[in-house]
């Protein structure tokens, strides 16, 4: 069991780090086929900011050129994904497209100050495996009162960029066979009883990125 | 005043279900206790975020030649982004998800009856697990039963308790194999359950057992 996110221990948690007052980066990078994909860290952050931003550009304009560069960044990751989910490369493709155009058509939808563009993207092709491979629906919680701000406070997007890079820092440091476990019962590899296994997830950077997510809900409600 | 939600989704269904990996009467409860639970949709945040991480992580696979074209083609067509078996949606005062499998509100449910004033209704999931709406008349209990898999059960209106604990609304009870209890209504008002498990539930008393094939429990 892994038991680290009960919501009577998260308030006992520190406090997050000051924010830093750096700016996130609004400027659309264009990248080529990506050859690579480590990272390097502190390159992280600045990457999923952009994603973000480009998001934003295609919600507010219709930006393609913003589109193309979240296609190719993100299609063939989505269709990696889709493969280790037991896709075949026909389906994988198809799928891959088809979460991209939701992309297209959601992007009002995201919310740089509640998920990260790599996140938010998960989750739309997640959906797209439940109902394409698994033939399931899969009932989501009822939407938020409040849709995004217009205008996203830039030091929220910030801050949650920078959990969200921690927490996939933490995740790439830990030992391969505790990481493998993790990807596998994403990849759909692992039942539900058997995720009850320990997974050896990063504790302090998950509690850090739920404290922040739990103010945010509370902030807006009060 | 309401109570605090004292009873949450425990990590390794929070992980599942952010993977994608339950079944659809267990992810119906998860989005019901998602939609009253501040605390869990912050913890599922985290999960999600697991995720986008593992997908940015992942091999990536070449699309084929012309498919950024033959999306971009795509773009200007009708949205098709809505799953294919969504259900459609109704105005009620029950967390949304619940009203879409219910059709309307707890008014809309039709209810059968498993005697003692006991009722339950089977909302309509695929088969890998079942949901269902129990109905308890205030102080009574539902039929002692125990377990072969996981039995899921969230409180939405009044309050049970069993040997162990007491549950209230929004509160939700994971019962694993080997658990034999008897939740018992609290006395004032009616306790209305949504429970969905992955096995069929013993009962331990005859009569009930010989009812189980008609009443899908």
């Amino acid at each position: 069991m892994f038991d680290f996110t009960t919501p009577e221990k998260i308030a006992a948690q520190p406090a997050p780090p000051p924010y830093d007052g750096r700016e996130p980066k609004n400027v659309l990078r264009r990248k080529g086929q990506l050859v690579s994909n480590k990272a390097v860290p502190d390159q992280t952050m600045t990457e999923q900011d952009d994603w973000g931003a480009m998001i934003l550009r295609v919600s507010a304009n219709q930006d393609k050129e913003a589109f193309a560069a979240l296609f190719r960044h993100f299609a063939p990751r989505i269709k990696g994904f889709l493969m280790k989910s037991g896709a075949n490369a026909g389906l994988a493709e198809e799928c891959a497209q088809d979460v991209m155009a939701t992309l297209w058509h959601k992007a009002h939808l995201f919310d740089p100050t509640r998920a990260s563009a790599a996140t938010w993207v998960f989750t739309i092709a997640r959906n797209r495996r439940i109902d394409a491979l698994r033939k399931s629906r899969r009932p989501e919680p009822e939407d938020l009162p409040w849709g995004p701000e217009p205008e996203p406070d830039q030091h929220d997007v910030l801050e949650l960029s920078q959990e969200t890079a921690r927490l996939a820092e933490a995740l790439a440091d830990l030992p391969k066979a505790q990481r493998d476990l993790i990807s596998r019962a994403y990849f759909g590899e692992l039942s539900h009883s058997e995720i009850a296994a320990e997974t050896g997830l990063p504790l302090g950077t998950i509690k850090s990125r739920i404290r922040l997510a739990l103010d945010r809900l509370r902030h807006k409600l009060s | 005043m309401q109570m605090p939600i004292r009873h949450h989704i425990s990590d390794q269904l929070l992980m599942a279900y952010s993977a994608g990996q339950l079944p659809e009467a267990f992810s119906l409860v998860m989005a019901v206790h998602l939609s009253m639970c501040d605390e869990c949709k912050a913890r599922l945040g985290a999960f999600d975020a697991v995720g986008g991480a593992v997908m940015d992580r992942c091999d990536v696979v070449a699309m084929d030649t012309g498919s950024l074209a033959a999306t971009l083609a795509k773009l200007d067509m009708p949205v098709k982004g809505t799953p294919s078996q969504a259900l459609p949606h109704v105005q009620s005062s029950l967390p949304a998800p619940l009203a879409d499998y219910i059709g309307g509100d707890l008014s809309a449910v039709k209810w059968r009856s498993l005697g003692a004033g006991v009722r339950q209704a089977i909302l309509p999931t695929d088969n890998t697990a079942s949901a269902r709406l129990l109905y308890i008349p205030a102080g009574k209990a539902v039929p002692d039963h125990s377990h072969r898999g996981t039995e899921l059960t969230l409180v939405l209106q009044g309050a049970f308790h069993d040997e162990i604990d007491r549950f209230g609304p929004g509160d939700l009870e994971i019962s694993d194999e080997d658990i034999n209890h008897q939740p018992i209504a609290e006395a004032g008002e009616a306790c209305i359950c949504l429970a969905a498990t992955d096995a069929p539930l013993r009962f331990n008393a005859l009569v009930p057992r010989l009812l189980q094939p008609f009443f899908r429990i």
